[in-house]
Formats: C-alpha cells, sequence, structure tokens
C-alpha cells in the first residue's frame, strides 16, 4: 500500500506516457499470429489498468479483447499477467508501475483471445469435479428457527470463502504447469471450506476420493506461488499443508 | 439454423436467475441458464453489506417480524410499492435466508453476551440474550425500524451467489456463458425463447421455450459514473422492450447511493453507516442530523442523498479535482470491527484510493447504484401482456420497492422472487397454455432478422462511433437525469437522446470480423441502451411530481391526487424516436398501509381523495377486533396469502413466535 500511497502525488506531476505491450492473439482467425503490440496511452490520476484498456478500445483498436465485469476487485474476471505476475488489472493502479508494462493472458486456461481466458469453464468442471457444494442428507423446514453455528466457526468458513476463483493461484502454480489436471489451489481450498463446515456431511474419506492423489493435494510441491499471487491474500499454504495431513491420516486409517 | 430446445430459458447468471433455474428444476423441468459472463462472476456478488430478513435473533431486532419489515419497505417505496407483493416478500425472506444458510453461506452469527457497538457515533453495549446464541445476527440499515440486514461481513453477495452458483452446479443445470440474448422470439401475446449470440464464436442460436425468465439486473451504465458492473447495461430489459408488446414499469425510478468512491464510484457498502459511521462536509462537521434529526444517517438512500447533494450545493462539499465530494467517517468503528466486518470496504480504500479507512476519512458522494424500474410483471413474475415472459430480481419490477428500494431489499428480493417466481413457471409450463405452439418458420424469420442486422452494423458507412454515442448518452443521463429533475433539463435530455437514437442507426465499425467482435456488440448495445435511457427521460420529464427517488426541483410534492399510479413504458414501433407511455393506478382503496408521511425526508404531500376514507376504514376494522393477534389482523386488512405459491405460505419462526 505504501507505494501506491507515495505514487499518489505523482498524479500532480508531469503526466506520463505509458508504453503497453499486449500480448494480441485470435484463435478464432486463422491469419492471427500470437505478437506482442504496443500501445501508448497518457496517463491519466488513478488510472488503472481497467481504465488504460478501456481507453485503447475505445480510442485505439476497437478488437481488442479483455475481461471486467465488477472492475471493483471482488468478481475475478480480469486476472491477466501484469509484467508477468498475476493479478488482478481492475484494481492495479498505473502509478504503481512503470512507464513500460506488459500485459499477457493468465497460462494454463483456455485462450479466448488476447487478453481474454476462459476461467469460467475450467472452474465449472472444477466444481463438478470434486462436487464442491454442501452434501447434507436432509431437506430444512424453511419455517422454522435456522440450525445454530459457532461465531467464531462462520467466521473461519468466510475466511475461506472469500476465494474469488479468479484462477491467480493456478496461473503460478508449478504443478499446474506439469499436471494440467491439477486441481490447484483454489479446488483444495475450496475442499477445506467445505471441511469445516458441518452443513456437509462428507467425511475425510470421502474427501480423500476426490483430492487425494497426485492431481489432488499430493501434487502441491510446496512452491508457494499461489499464496504470493492471491488476490484476496488467503492462507493457501496453511489450509493445503493441513488438508494433505487430513488427507493422509484418511489413507493410513482406510487402510488399517 | 441451430436450434435449441428447453422448458425453461433463463436469461441472466446472477442470483435471481439462478435460483429460478434452481426452482424450475427441482419441479422436474428442464431448464438452460445464459449469462454474459461466468455466473459466479455476476453483479450480484457486489452486494455487500447484507439482506433483509426479519429473524429478530439480535438484541438490536429484537420484536422484528413481517409487519414492521412490510411498513418499512412501504415507507421507504413512498408508497409506489404494490402492498400485496411487498407482504409476499416480506414473508418469504425469512425462508430465503434459512434455504441459503442450509446451502452454506456462512451467514454472521449471534454471539451471546455483551459487545461493544456505536450507535449515533457514540459507544454503546449491546448484551445478546443465551438463547439467541448461533442463530443469524443482524446489523442496522437505512430506512429500518429494526436491525434487521443478515450479512457475511461485507460480502454478503459473494456468499450468497457462491452458494447458489454451487447449488446450480449440484443440480445438473447448464449455465452456458458468454451468451447473449439479442431478441425475444415471439408472436401475438406469446413469447417463445430468444436469438442467442455467442459472444466467442459469435454464431446465433436460436432457444425454443415454454417460458422465458429474464433477470439480467439493472441499468445502471446507462450513467457516467454508477456502482453497477460494467455488463449492468440494461439490455435484457431492452428485449422486452423491442417486442414492442411487453411492458416496463417505472423505469424513471432510479436510485442514487450516497456512499460511492469518487472517482471509480465503486459502492463503500451501507453497513458503514449502518455500523456507526458518519457523514462529514468539508469543515470536518457531521451535517446529517442537520437535515434528519430522527433518521440522521440512517434515512431512507433517495432522502440522504438528496441531502448530501443540497448540502454540497451550499458549498459545503469538499472540492477536488473531480468535482465536490463528502467524507464518509468510519474511523470511530476501530480497527478489530472494520478488518472483520467492513474488510472489502478496507480493500476498496486501499487499492483505489490508497488510504486506510480505519485513520482517514473515506470520499464519497452520491452515485447512480439501483434501478427500480424494469419488466412490468403481476405478482407471479409474469409479463401481463406478453405471455410466457417472466423476469425477476431487479431487471423486473413486479412492484417491490415502488419509487425508492431500501438497502438489503435487493438481494433479499433476487432470492425471494426467484423462488416465488419459479413455481408460477413450473405452473405455467405444467398447463395447456405453457405448450410449445411455434413453427420453425417463425424461428427462421427471427434467426434471419437478427442476422440481417448484424451485417447492416458490420457494413454500415454513416460514420457514426459507438463509442462515441455511448459517451454522449451517459453524459446527458448524469448531468440531466440525476438525482435533482427539472422539466427544462428533462425535455433536453430526451431531446438529445432522441438525436443519439437517431444517429446509432448510422454506426460505422472499423473491426468487420465476425467471431468475438467487442466492437460490433458495443453498436448493438447502445442502440438498446439509448431505448432504455429515453424510457427513463421521458418517463421522468412526464411525472410532474417528486416519489422517492424520483424528484423534481419544479414540483417538490407527492402528489397522491394525480400521480399515484405506476408508469409503463411500449416501445410500439421499431422506427419510433420514444417509447409510448401510459399508466397505471395503484388503488388506495385496498391498500394495508394507506399513504402518510414517510418518517423521514421533507413532509411535502398532496393527498389522494380515497386516502382520508381508507384511513378510516383500517382504524374501523382494526378497532372492531381488539381480540386479534397480529396475523388476524393484517389478514383483515389485506389478504395476500392466497397469493404465494403453497410451499411457501405459513409462519415464520422467532425465538418469541414458536410454531
Amino acid at each position: 500500500m505504501s507505494t501506491q500511497m507515495q505514487a499518489r502525488p505523482a498524479d500532480e506531476a508531469v503526466a506520463r506516457r505509458l508504453k503497453i505491450h499486449i500480448l494480441r492473439y485470435n484463435p478464432q482467425d486463422p491469419a492471427s499470429k500470437p505478437h506482442l503490440q504496443l500501445f501508448e496511452v497518457d496517463e491519466a490520476p488513478s488510472m488503472t489498468l481497467f481504465v488504460a484498456l478501456n481507453d485503447i478500445r475505445d480510442r485505439q483498436d476497437p478488437s481488442l479483447q479483455f475481461d471486467f465485469v465488477c472492475r471493483a476487485g471482488i468478481c475475478g474476471s480480469c486476472a491477466m499477467l501484469i509484467n508477468g505476475r498475476p493479478g488482478l488489472a481492475c484494481r492495479t493502479l498505473t502509478s504503481g508501475l512503470g512507464e513500460r508494462i506488459t500485459l499477457a493472458p493468465l497460462p494454463f486456461f483456455e485462450l479466448i483471445g488476447d487478453l481474454s481466458v476462459n476461467t469460467g469453464k475450467w472452474m465449472r468442471g472444477m466444481s463438478e469435479r470434486l462436487e464442491a457444494w454442501i452434501h447434507s442428507g436432509t431437506g430444512v423446514d424453511l419455517r422454522r428457527l435456522e440450525e445454530r453455528m459457532e461465531p467464531e466457526l462462520a467466521e473461519q468458513i468466510y475466511e475461506l470463502e472469500r476465494c474469488i476463483e479468479c484462477g491467480c493461484c493456478l496461473a503460478a502454480c508449478g504443478t499446474a504447469r506439469m499436471r494440467e489436471d491439477f486441481i490447484g489451489a483454489v479446488g483444495l481450498n475450496k475442499i477445506a471450506r467445505l471441511r469445516l463446515d458441518p452443513r456437509d456431511q462428507r467425511t475425510d474419506a470421502d474427501y480423500y476420493e476426490l483430492i487425494g492423489d497426485d492431481d489432488g493435494v499430493f501434487g502441491c510441491m510446496s512452491l508457494l506461488g499461489c499464496q504470493d499471487v492471491c488476490p484476496k491474500d488467503l492462507d493457501l499454504q496453511t489450509q493445503i499443508a493441513y488438508m494433505r495431513r487430513k488427507m493422509l491420516r484418511a489413507a493410513v486409517f482406510s487402510r488399517s | 439454423m441451430k436450434v435449441v430446445y428447453t422448458d425453461v430459458l433463463v436469461i441472466g447468471g446472477g442470483l435471481a436467475g439462478l435460483r429460478t433455474a434452481v426452482g424450475v428444476r427441482r419441479r422436474g423441468l428442464d431448464v438452460l441458464v445464459l449469462s454474459l459472463v461466468p455466473a459466479k462472476r455476476s453483479h450480484s456478488v457486489a452486494a455487500q453489506g447484507g439482506m433483509q430478513a426479519s429473524l429478530g435473533n439480535s438484541a438490536m431486532g429484537a420484536g422484528d417480524n413481517e409487519d414492521i419489515h412490510f411498513e418499512d419497505t412501504v415507507r421507504g417505496s413512498d408508497w409506489g410499492a404494490d402492498q400485496r407483493v411487498v407482504r409476499m416478500f416480506v414473508n418469504t425472506a425469512p425462508k430465503a435466508i434459512r434455504e441459503l444458510a442450509a446451502w452454506g453461506v456462512p451467514w454472521s452469527r449471534v454471539a451471546r453476551g455483551s459487545r461493544e457497538s456505536v450507535v449515533n457515533a457514540e459507544k454503546i453495549t449491546i448484551a445478546e440474550a443465551d438463547d439467541a446464541h448461533g442463530l443469524i445476527t443482524a446489523r442496522d440499515f437505512g430506512g429500518t425500524k429494526k436491525w434487521r440486514t443478515c450479512y457475511t461481513s461485507d460480502g454478503t453477495g459473494h456468499t450468497m451467489l457462491y452458494a447458489l452458483g454451487d447449488q446450480t452446479i449440484a443440480h445438473g443445470i447448464p449455465v452456458l456463458e458468454r451468451q447473449e440474448a439479442l431478441a425475444l422470439l415471439h408472436e401475438g401475446d406469446r413469447c417463445h425463447g430468444a436469438v442467442v449470440r455467442d459472444l466467442i464464436t459469435g454464431e446465433l442460436t436460436a432457444y425454443v421455450a415454454k417460458a422465458t425468465t429474464i433477470a439480467t439486473g439493472g441499468y445502471g451504465r446507462i450513467y457516467k459514473v454508477s456502482t453497477n458492473a460494467i455488463i449492468c447495461e440494461g439490455t435484457g430489459i431492452a428485449l422486452a422492450l423491442e417486442t414492442g408488446v411487453a411492458t416496463l414499469g417505472n423505469m424513471e425510478a432510479v436510485q442514487f447511493h450516497p456512499t460511492a468512491i469518487i472517482t471509480a464510484g465503486i459502492l463503500t457498502t451501507e453497513g458503514c453507516r449502518g455500523d456507526g459511521g458518519v457523514l462529514r462536509d468539508v469543515d470536518g462537521h457531521r451535517f446529517m442530523p442537520d437535515y434528519e434529526p430522527e433518521k440522521k444517517e440512517l434515512a431512507s438512500r433517495d432522502v440522504v442523498s438528496r441531502r448530501m447533494t443540497e448540502h454540497m450545493r451550499k458549498g459545503k462539499g469538499v472540492p477536488s479535482r473531480y468535482g465536490d465530494h463528502l467524507w464518509l467517517d468510519i474511523t470511530g468503528l476501530g480497527r478489530a470491527h472494520i478488518e472483520k466486518n467492513l474488510r472489502e470496504v478496507k480493500d476498496i480504500c486501499e487499492y483505489f484510493l490508497g488510504i486506510d479507512p480505519v485513520e482517514q476519512w473515506i470520499p464519497v458522494r452520491p452515485t447512480q447504484h439501483y434501478s427500480m424500474g424494469g419488466i412490468r410483471t403481476d405478482h407471479t413474475g409474469q409479463s401481463p401482456t406478453l405471455k410466457g415472459l417472466f423476469s425477476c430480481g431487479e431487471s423486473a419490477c413486479w412492484d417491490l420497492h415502488g419509487f425508492n428500494r431500501l438497502g438489503g431489499n435487493s438481494v433479499a428480493e433476487t432470492v425471494v422472487s426467484g423462488m416465488i417466481v419459479a413455481e408460477f413457471i413450473a405452473d405455467y409450463c405444467e398447463t395447456e397454455g405453457g405448450d410449445l405452439s411455434i413453427g420453425t418458420g417463425l424461428v427462421r424469420e427471427f434467426l434471419e432478422r437478427e442476422r440481417q442486422r448484424l451485417d447492416a452494423l458490420l457494413e454500415g458507412t454513416g460514420g457514426e462511433s459507438a463509442t462515441a454515442l455511448r459517451e454522449s448518452m451517459e453524459a446527458v443521463m448524469m448531468d440531466k437525469v440525476g438525482i435533482f429533475r427539472t422539466g427544462e433539463e428533462l425535455e433536453a435530455a430526451v431531446q438529445e437522446l432522441q438525436d443519439l437514437l437517431r444517429r446509432s442507426r448510422n454506426i460505422t465499425l472499423r473491426t468487420k470480423a465476425p467471431g468475438a467482435n467487442p466492437e460490433l456488440v458495443a453498436a448493438y448495445r447502445v442502440q438498446k441502451m439509448l431505448k432504455i435511457a429515453l424510457c427513463v427521460a421521458q418517463g421522468a420529464l412526464l411525472r410532474t411530481e417528486s416519489r422517492g427517488a424520483h424528484f423534481r426541483e419544479d414540483y417538490p410534492q407527492r402528489n397522491d391526487r394525480d400521480w399515484l399510479n405506476r408508469t409503463l413504458a411500449t416501445w410500439d414501433h421499431e422506427a419510433d424516436d420514444l417509447p409510448t407511455i401510459r399508466y397505471e393506478e395503484i388503488p388506495v382503496t385496498d391498500m394495508e398501509l394507506p399513504p402518510g408521511f414517510r418518517g423521514y425526508g421533507t413532509r411535502n404531500h398532496v393527498d389522494h381523495p380515497d386516502t382520508g376514507a381508507r384511513v378510516a376504514e383500517v382504524e374501523k376494522k382494526l378497532a372492531e377486533m381488539p381480540e386479534a393477534d397480529r396475523f388476524g389482523r393484517q389478514q383483515a386488512l389485506m389478504e395476500y396469502e392466497s397469493l404465494l405459491p403453497e410451499k411457501y405460505r405459513g409462519r415464520n419462526e422467532r425465538l418469541t413466535e414458536r410454531l
């Protein structure tokens, strides 16, 4: 934060002319070949990459593809490589970056075109594979008082629930580079969240069936790129280590 | 010709659309959801502060019930709401929240014992009862008599959308992402589905369905600055308008939220003020108590936004290079509270403003936030004029919010209306009237028409730029159809928008590529958005009174005598430059709560001639039944329960009201 706060007075100084290099490629167009294209943009006060990219599309190249929805850092649509590092473009202030900026689509996911990737499709597949919803046996009588929950437990669940499925963790993951079916920190965190929730009645043996292999929790090499880039500062390292311990126990006990 | 058949087509993958889809699937129907973006990225995710439901678990919500929620909502609406719909809503909201709890939303819970809180800028101690421990808690929001807004920190929409998104997957419901409906398939007074464009490949597909549901949210993005996500462009509502048959209701009712940050227009939740934050002016003075001694910062949003603007007009705003603003001060709440219950706000302040709201004031000003208007439906969610077309959530006007929505009632409405409307859709599909009766010739005709429209845009040589037209529209709406409105400005706005609409028929694109073509998308959307903008501006021009969020400086009174009605807009012919506006009476004679003073804002209205008689009648009825409980009294004044689907009837249990 401190860097941004220091950078703000620079708004008042002479505006910079940003040199933004964007990796362009449209798989729909047979003539298209991947290449870096340079756009120059006059920096404005409080400019974010959301503002800069829209400015380029509105005034320079209307064919440029990228994804924004909330533009407030909460929906997870706009993850991309910003100077090589996965991050949310919408809340990245240009004042915190150098004059020369390189933008590329998030790796690992299917490319739609330019900076747009199909994270939604992958996340849906992950949810289906992990059955990532509350498995409760019985229906509830909606007229009755709700089930009680300890206030601290609700807070702990919310802490893990804050994942926005942006895909940054997978883009920064060494295992994902080698194993295309790796479920990633996003999937492991989701299972950790469900496991914490008494409303999900599955046991560790059930979760083991879902993540107890090298495409799951045992695939993680603990490089922790996921934690370094998580825009929501989730404690992924702890969750993965904890789940690995629990899944090992489940494996041992299921055999004994 | 690519045609897909289903029972129920849902356009929009936010909370309302997903809850509708789950509901009809549970009734055994085939359902498809179309979404511009992955469902979990919908604008519902941005709801921060919470969802109103009168559980009455926490000490500050003790004694709350449906009756109080009902009154707050009707007063908030400035008597524009359909009171039967409000009753249906307040009775279903507790059920909706309990369903979401069972689906995994980690609602913040009551913790027994004493805790410190801030109310009216003073520290107070709240003691929570033992028997409430572990039940869902609530915070204070504007325009409510009780603390009723249930929440998960300030990520309520996120947790709701994720729980519902996961349920959608659990129910095996396909959500087709990056799909945009371009037109409804319809003939006579019957809707048959939609023509849909794939945003990746550009391919057109006709989706033929027994029932089509539009749940595409609001139209905030016709304004230059809005708290809305950039996909909230009103183009889903425009699908209904462009049929020429379906009607839109109260489009001029547009809400401005008091506290969005400058310059990005990103929301900071009403929970900031609900939890004890205050508004300050250029002198650091807390000014709201001067205007609203009773509710202060927690009057309804329309009132607070107007008071803030009024105060800035007196020269009390804080000047900045982006124009004047005021301060939102939450420093009194303390770090622990902010980092637990207002962490999104803290994130937003850090990333977009470079400030720490624990120690610094937040620069805010009123900003477009919510669309009370939308596709006019009856209490079942169905268009009264176009059968087979349903709508729910923000895109609909059924009409829960009238001319102003209370904070916390929108996310509540998304799920409640989804639950209710899904049942009526399923009923419709199961009756003869819901049978498919569409020939492939009609499908071919509509597909061909849309293809020709796209081709015409791709080949257009008129020289107009979609971006320039859009920027002009946004500026007109900001400058002339904002918080304070005058006839003169509105007249100018309508003329300028008409001119822009005509020019939008002559757009030239620089990118001719088929498939993903953002410029083509911008072009067909701006044509639709201009029609929506015209409905807003023309409705505002003709409504010569002030009601809720619609405030006319030249007609500052709420005028029940002439204007206790709902605005209906249709677009009769494609070549028209203006919507046709009609009105629908809101009868006083069967209101449970006859019109009066809201309890905040300025007391300044003209009574409807029937109001006096209805007030007397209500008093007489209540006097005749001194022994009756609150349910009996309610029932005597305005029956509504028979309107609810059977499965959602019945009382809601509370600690103090056991079943």
